[in-house]
């Protein structure tokens, strides 16, 4: 009870508190001078631009974060992802250091470039703070521009604008250093003893530096990180993302009560709705194909088209009459995306699960399967019709298999020599082929790998289709998730009888 | 009493189940019934909770769908009628299964220290939002699961758990709001989890491909060293490396432990922190066809190290001479894919396929005997120990269900309940004492329920003088849950300072 009148505000200082007083409070504009090339986007733009300005800057900036996007889509490393996205980067949004002018951050130019930087951040924020989903994703790719550019600053423009944000890290003593020295070297690799007694070091709660305490690359002791000056963009990044995402959710709250006429909403509106990717989600036309027979009794026979790691799991639950919950996700996901109804799908488990009684399988099975299909859970209104398929970039980077799980990715998640017993198995025995692959999974170049496979199984097919004229450019393309790896083989398989109407009308 | 006459008459219960049969087990019922006709007018020293109006005829209502219902119900009625003579001819009776509704009825009442549980997921006396706005879900006898129940103070929990007698409830987080007001809400995102202590899950059968002795629900004395070096690396690295202190470590029933954390700011974690934490605990990694499956990079990192330090000790005498991993030849194989050096791994292959037998003792120290005596020209020494601290590594380290720790919203069953499929309590374990815990000797519902009756008929209770005994002190749970109730005063103790800390803080402010 007593606690709360701290709570209350004191009536005298209620009305500086009135959100209705602070609305229509003089606003307080903040002239920005930008002096350091980076940007935490704390405070909003307050200058006037045109409109064209406020389409324009917005539809380059979109530019870039798609092209980021489909950089991480098709699993790029950073060093290929920062040499694709570079030249882009000075022709959509130049940002340039200040030691390439010689007025420094005073220059015009460099103003102008910082600006728009800045003022596209917030058009884009308005126009993705609408859903979850937009939120994450804006917030997500924004870290990896930021990221991205921090990299690629200049080594003492970096230090000053980090210097700037007045974070709050501790730094470490030098005797505790000293004593620490050993642990210290162990447990920030790539960093020789005589940096680590050189260099400064930094003391932080560990809950800042998530990044480096999930891959153990950083000391622990009684809840204190102990952070190189090297890994600080590690904290610099975790101060961005949770500045935007605290910036989006005020922008959603705000958003409904934009003071606005009609000149703004409709390009916002178009601005979020070209934010879809091409390859993050798989519509029904890629997957499904029209007039094949599906159902319950064809998934055995209809296994040879499966990418390796579906066939893996059918195989194994072939074998063990069973699959861990991953498992079973992933490849009812897959089934679903390739036209299985629930019902089928539910014949399909429980004659799968040989060992277990109809009542363990409709107490711990069927509640899945259905959720999966967008049966049950959740809110009615909200689950649409389930989850996605899994695409490959899922499949490799979120839950790497555990003990006794045979979901994921064969390419990435088998040792050598099983990859290559398994491939074996499903009848890839030809030397050149295995060879390949295996060059491929050492360079982490997993979708390659199973196009590999692929090419190989169906170079016959292939051949046919291209003598035919059925096989358009198109078709050449890497396959990046499973369901489409079926529907190609499928169809090389089932001539162009079947489905290729289905394109006709589209 | 009539303990004589219904001890032998144990019958197993459904052949499918052989894992809960304890052949041991007293039967109870009958006693229980008993005891609390005596208990109703003497009234419950516990709390004034309003069950003190159950009627024995109530406890003995039919249950829906019990299968032995018509065992339950005649034998009670016979209880009733004669309740003298010893001799009552008592048929099959499987009553005092601790699948019974009745048996677990009686143990929540008599025993659950609801109180204290109240007291540790509320961090503080005083009812808050902490125990208001969390999330309870109860697995009914009926097998039905009920979700987002929730509840102002402990009494209340308490009261709802004895109406519909669930067979086990779990804990979830706190939420924004009270769960049972979620759908009136008017946006669904002003309902989401705003804390929830951390938790954790070890599962022996995780160990499976590595433990010789049992395999899937099955344990033994043996293969429970395994989480015994689990809590202990873990258990460690969350004090030193985290700082944290409200550690609690609790039996899951059967084939593990969970281990939960009530600092505040491990209770504060979101997703992406737990993920982080996870991670950092996790080593083995890789589904059952991955290879190696510890790689670790070099130096090792300190946690590691001090890991490593740890289950050395254990890896001698709890897994190569327990666990024997690798006796046969095709298991030792598996020893030999793990080893670096092939023209070593040939050496070794011929040894002890001309001395078959050769424990895995012998085995592990024939690796270093045969590389020095120069079997091998390529044989790298620095290589050979890295590969042989990963081998102890992927037989030691914790093999934690990091699913659970995650994901605030993971619901994990609560201490104290009964595992549906043994019976037993699933207890909280003294981490300085944990050598000791055996968890084939932690007590079964119905052994509990009869050490009531036997302390009750022996007649000791002190009537007028001050406190009498609660339920739980006539009986071996009574350890735990003084354990329990030390550890939540801890936590209570803390927990105070921090909020003071706070008011202060909000005082200055205004």
């Amino acid at each position: 009870m007593i606690r709360q009148d701290y709570n209350r505000i004191d009536p005298k200082r209620r009305s500086r508190l009135d959100h209705k007083k602070k609305q229509f409070a003089i606003p307080t504009y903040k002239q920005q001078d930008y002096p350091h090339r980076l940007n935490l986007y704390e405070t909003p733009p307050t200058a006037e631009i045109t409109l064209e300005q406020f389409e324009q800057w917005a539809i380059d900036r979109l530019r870039i974060l798609a092209e980021l996007e489909a950089c991480s889509f098709r699993n790029k490393t950073p060093p290929e992802t920062a040499a694709h996205i570079t030249p882009l980067l000075q022709k959509w949004l130049p940002l340039h250091s200040n030691s390439s002018s010689s007025a420094g951050a005073q220059d015009e130019a460099l103003k102008l470039e910082r600006q728009k930087d800045h003022y596209s951040h917030f058009i884009l924020r308005l126009a993705f703070s609408s859903t979850e989903d937009l939120r994450r994703r804006f917030a997500r790719i924004e870290a990896a521009l930021f990221k991205l550019r921090f990299q690629f600053d200049d080594a003492r423009e970096r230090q000053a604008f980090v210097e700037s944000l007045q974070l709050d890290w501790e730094v470490v003593a030098e005797e505790e250093k000293r004593t620490l020295a050993a642990d210290l070297v162990n447990a920030t690799p790539g960093l020789r003893k005589q940096e680590v007694e050189d260099g400064g070091w930094f003391k932080v709660d560990f809950e800042t530096v998530p990044e480096l305490v999930e891959t153990r690359r950083v000391f622990l002791k009684r809840g204190k990180a102990y952070v190189p000056v090297r890994e600080q963009m590690s904290m610099v990044l975790a101060g961005f993302n949770e500045r935007l995402d605290k910036g989006l959710q005020l922008a959603a709250r705000a958003l409904p009560r934009l003071d606005e006429d009609d000149r703004l909403t409709p390009i916002l509106n178009h601005l979020s709705k070209n934010f879809a990717t091409p390859d993050s989600t798989l519509s029904d036309s890629d997957s499904a194909i029209p007039g094949a027979p599906i159902n319950a009794a064809s998934i055995d026979a209809l296994s040879q088209h499966f990418p390796l790691c579906m066939r893996n799991l059918h195989m194994n639950l072939r074998k063990n009459s069973h699959l861990k919950h991953f498992g079973r996700l992933q490849y009812t996901l897959f089934l679903k995306g390739i036209g299985l109804t629930l019902e089928d799908c539910l014949i399909f488990w429980r004659q799968a699960f040989k060992l277990i009684t109809d009542d363990t399988f409709n107490k711990e099975y069927r509640y899945n399967v259905r959720h999966a299909y967008g049966d049950v859970g959740g809110d009615a209104t909200r689950r649409g019709r389930g989850y996605s398929p899994f695409s490959c970039q899922k499949i490799l980077t979120e839950h790497p298999p555990g003990s006794g799980e045979s979901h994921g990715c064969p390419y990435r998640h088998f040792s050598g020599d099983n990859l290559t017993t398994l491939l074996q198995t499903t009848g890839i025995n030809d030397r050149d082929v295995l060879k390949g692959v295996k060059e491929d999974v050492e360079k982490k170049r997993y979708h390659i790998a199973c196009n590999r496979v692929f090419d190989f199984t169906h170079a016959a097919e292939i051949k046919k289709a291209k003598d035919e004229g059925s096989w358009s450019a198109g078709d050449n393309e890497t396959l990046v998730h499973p369901n489409t790896y079926f529907k190609k083989s499928f169809m090389l398989a089932n001539g162009a009888k079947l489905g290729r109407t289905d394109e006709m009308e589209m | 009493m009539p303990h004589s006459t219904v001890t032998d008459a144990v019958v197993p219960s459904s052949p499918a189940e052989e894992d809960s049969v304890l052949p041991d087990a007293p039967l109870q019922a009958l006693d229980y019934v008993k005891a609390d006709e005596n208990k109703t007018e003497r009234g419950d020293s516990m709390s004034k909770a309003p069950y003190a109006d159950i009627k024995v005829e109530d406890l003995f209502n039919d249950g829906d769908d019990e299968d032995n219902d018509e065992f339950l119900s005649s034998a009670a009625v016979e209880a009733k009628l004669e309740s003298s003579p010893p001799a009552a001819p008592l048929p099959l009776a499987p009553l005092a299964n601790f699948t019974d509704p009745e048996v677990m009825l009686a143990f929540y009442q008599r025993l659950f220290p609801f109180r204290y549980l109240f007291q540790w997921l509320n961090h503080s006396m005083k009812p808050s939002n902490d125990f208001g706005h969390r999330e309870f879900a109860f697995t009914l006898q009926n097998d039905a699961y009920l979700r987002y129940q929730s509840f102002p103070t402990g009494d209340l929990l308490r009261k709802d758990i004895l109406r519909l007698n669930p067979s086990r409830f779990e804990i979830g987080p706190v939420y924004t709001a009270n769960p049972r007001d979620r759908k009136t809400l008017r946006k669904s995102t002003a309902f989401r989890p705003i804390a929830k202590e951390l938790v954790f899950d070890i599962d022996l059968t995780d160990y499976d491909e590595i433990r010789t002795c049992c395999d899937k629900a099955n344990i033994c004395h043996k293969c429970w060293s395994f989480i015994t070096m689990a809590i202990k690396v873990v258990d460690t690295a969350l004090r030193e490396d985290f700082g944290f202190e409200h550690i609690m470590w609790v039996y899951s029933g059967r084939r593990g432990a969970h281990a939960w954390i009530s600092d505040r700011r491990a209770r504060d974690m979101d997703d992406q922190k737990r993920k982080a934490l996870a991670g950092y605990l996790e080593l083995i990694k890789g589904g059952a066809q991955s290879g190696k499956k510890v790689n670790v990079k070099r130096p090792l990192h300190p946690h590691l190290a001090r890991s490593l330090d740890i289950l050395k000790d254990h890896f001698q005498r709890d897994i190569l001479e327990d666990q024997d991993p690798w006796a046969e030849p095709e298991k030792a194989e598996r020893l030999l894919q793990l080893l670096p050096d092939k023209a070593l791994n040939d050496a070794l292959r011929k040894k002890w396929d001309s001395a078959p037998g050769r424990s895995s003792t012998s085995k592990w120290a024939d690796i270093d005997a045969v590389a020095k005596s120069g079997a091998s020209k390529t044989v790298d020494g620095k290589a050979l120990l890295e590969a042989k601290q990963d081998i102890v590594l992927e037989y030691t380290y914790p093999r934690l269900d990091v699913e659970v720790s995650k994901k605030q919203i993971h619901l994990l069953k609560s201490p104290f309940v009964i595992h549906p499929k043994t019976g037993r309590v699933c207890v909280p374990i003294d981490t300085r004492r944990l050598a000791k815990f055996d968890p084939l000797d932690v007590p079964t519902v119905t052994e509990l329920l009869g050490e009531i009756d036997e302390y009750d008929g022996r007649g000791l209770r002190e009537e007028g003088e001050g406190k009498s005994t609660q339920d739980y002190e006539k009986t071996s749970l009574k350890p735990f849950v003084e354990y329990f109730r030390t550890y939540v005063a801890g936590l209570l103790r803390d927990e105070k300072g921090i909020k003071r800390e706070r008011e202060d803080d909000d005082a200055m402010e205004f």
